[in-house]
């Protein structure tokens, strides 16, 4: 499967990052590159095989619901890049 | 001998003889920091916060309150947080990031007693295999090839620490490895570096790159002092759900334990091509050495080895993407202007992200896109099983296994920038642990034909780091390497 620069321009969208379109073409390639060389996994018989998502064999941990940390705005936006009386200043998404 | 030069341990018995104080030694180590710039390991130094860290430090030896690590000044990777100084991950879009809050591991060194020197480079956001994707600039390697002046690369990611114990500008520092970011920059400086079982060391307060594969560690000077070290950062903390509930010996009782009687399985597999001579005479010395000590060597096979990397290039990309996909400009970080929301959203992320990081994201992206999943995501989960199964499978015949650490000695900076496989296949020895969640150790062996340093790797099961370390410190006593790097920053 071939990467293209309409596949990359999607991802990029996808992954929010801004691409020149001069960039479509060569990150195509260097993507291909990377995927065509990963395509040898086809290789590997993984029948019946189950994905392993977890290294660790223990559940996930339950804990109380309860607030541990909080009321502390200032904490919280202290590396905002714009904040006002502890809010964080956001661009107007709905007109 | 300079107070720099010690091991953390000798470091430690000194302070508690009163030979000298904690104020004297960290003081010798900013002397050598400020002469050691040239090296880019330290993009951040906190000479006053040590000092002061130090006098408190001495303060609490002169009421007996005296921790393990009392009085011992460390360097830590910028992609631990801590609280009140700036961390980076070494990223643009985190250039003025201040946490409010310290990584479980960097306040139990605090908690022992250590003292912090200040914030060591690496990769942008751990990515890369030679330290050239730091948005401050490549750290050099203390080490250069006899009789030449070319800059080589310390190795990466966490190529700050490894240089920074290479040329004594620490006692230890800490760091992280997904793929080998501890392990191949430890083989590449002639330190010890190791990577414990996953879940040792709590990954709060560590910013994330591939959750189900990063873990923190050390790189020291001596396999005693990496123990030390790792005694201090491992524990259950039950802000990482992942985190292990059980309890930390003290490894370095494990240290200079008998290795007899111990299989010692040598994987055939890691063998690549191109690998120098030197590295396989290397890994057939180390064997020798374990078969003096009495250790039965056992050949096994790890048939899935050669999958591991490609596996390893879409499962960690595939968990930065939604790791990094945090980085929106809203909350904190960089944020650039656009004409509505996602042009905001954008031009941040291609502002603030370096070309190696978004090469990443965008991999990650494409193989959890619709349509993909499956084929990609899915298939490498499925090759991870595999080749932890393989490992299952050695576990019945022996009880570590020794490997080389990297197919190669350090190279010069830029030499691999421009090819992103031939800097993968860095890790092509250290990422199938990562990929198991099994201890690996690397530690220095020997020196090769230009007088670079070159490492071996201990791999151990689950949990099992007591015999890692008794492996590593057989390795370490029969190797006998002393070589460090020839002053010349």
């Amino acid at each position: 499967m071939a990467i293209d620069a309409a596949t990359v321009r999607k991802v990029a969208r996808l992954a929010r990052i801004a691409t020149p379109e001069e960039r479509l073409e060569p990150l195509a390639q260097e993507l291909n590159g990377i995927m065509t060389w990963i395509e040898q996994l086809a290789e590997v018989d993984t029948d019946g095989c189950e994905p392993l998502t977890s290294v660790v064999a223990a559940g996930l941990p339950l804990r109380e619901d309860v607030v541990t940390m909080g009321g502390d705005p200032a904490r919280v936006t202290s590396n905002a890049p714009k904040s006002i009386n502890n809010f964080f200043v956001v661009p107007k998404v709905v007109e | 001998m300079s107070l720099t030069n010690l091991t953390l341990k000798a470091a430690i018995d000194g302070l508690a003889a009163r030979e000298f104080t904690s104020v004297e030694l960290t003081r010798a180590h900013i002397d050598a920091i400020e002469a050691a710039r040239g090296l880019n390991a330290y993009i951040l130094e906190t000479p006053d916060k040590a000092i002061d860290m130090a006098a408190k430090s001495d303060a609490r030896r002169a009421l007996g309150e005296a921790g393990p690590l009392e009085g011992a000044p460390l360097g830590v990777k910028d992609l631990f947080c801590t609280n009140g100084v700036r961390t980076t991950a070494c990223s643009k879009i985190l250039e003025n990031f201040v946490p409010t809050y310290e990584s479980t591991v960097t306040s139990q060194l605090w908690r022992d007693g250590a003292v912090m020197l200040g914030k060591l480079n690496l990769d942008q956001f751990a990515m890369g295999s030679s330290n050239e994707t730091s948005y401050f600039g490549p750290v050099t390697n203390p080490w250069r090839a006899q009789g030449s002046t070319k800059a080589l690369t310390p190795g990466g990611s966490s190529g700050g620490s490894a240089a920074a114990v290479a040329a004594d500008l620490c006692l230890g520092a800490t760091a992280t490895d997904t793929g080998g970011s501890i392990r191949q920059p430890a083989a590449f400086t002639g330190t010890v570096g190791i990577k414990p079982t996953y879940g040792r060391c709590s990954r709060w307060g560590v910013v994330a790159f591939a959750s189900s594969l990063d873990q923190a560690g050390p790189i020291a000077k001596t396999v005693e002092d990496a123990a030390l070290l790792l005694t201090s950062m491992s524990g259950h903390d039950p802000k990482d759900s992942t985190s292990l509930d059980i309890p930390v010996p003290d490894f370095t009782q494990f240290v200079g334990k008998s290795v007899k009687g111990l299989k010692i399985g040598i994987p055939k597999e890691y063998r690549v091509d191109n690998m120098p001579a030197e590295i396989e005479k290397l890994w057939q010395d180390g064997i020798a050495w374990l078969k003096e000590a009495g250790c039965e060597i056992v050949d096994i096979s790890l048939p899935h080895t050669k999958y591991a990397l490609p596996a390893y290039y879409i499962v960690a990309p595939a968990e930065a993407s939604s790791n990094l996909a945090r980085y929106d400009g809203m909350r904190y970080g960089l944020r650039e202007e656009g004409a509505n929301l996602t042009e905001i959203y954008e031009n941040t992320r291609a502002s603030g992200f370096g070309d190696e990081v978004k090469r990443r994201i965008l991999i990650g992206t494409y193989v959890l896109s619709a349509g993909y999943y499956d084929a990609y995501y899915l298939k490498a989960l499925k090759v991870r099983r595999r080749i932890a199964e393989d490992f299952d499978n050695a576990w019945t015949k022996c009880d570590a296994i020794l490997t080389p650490t990297a197919p190669s000695a350090a190279f010069g900076l830029g030499e691999n920038s421009n090819d992103p496989i031939a800097m993968y296949l860095n890790d092509v020895f250290t990422v199938t642990t990562n990929l198991a969640g099994l201890p690996g150790l690397s530690l220095p062996a020997g020196l090769d034909a230009n007088g670079l340093p070159l490492g071996l790797q201990i791999i151990g099961k689950p949990l099992d780091e007591a015999t890692v370390f008794s492996v590593a410190g057989a390795v370490e006593k029969a190797a006998g390497f002393t070589a460090k790097a020839e002053k010349w920053w």
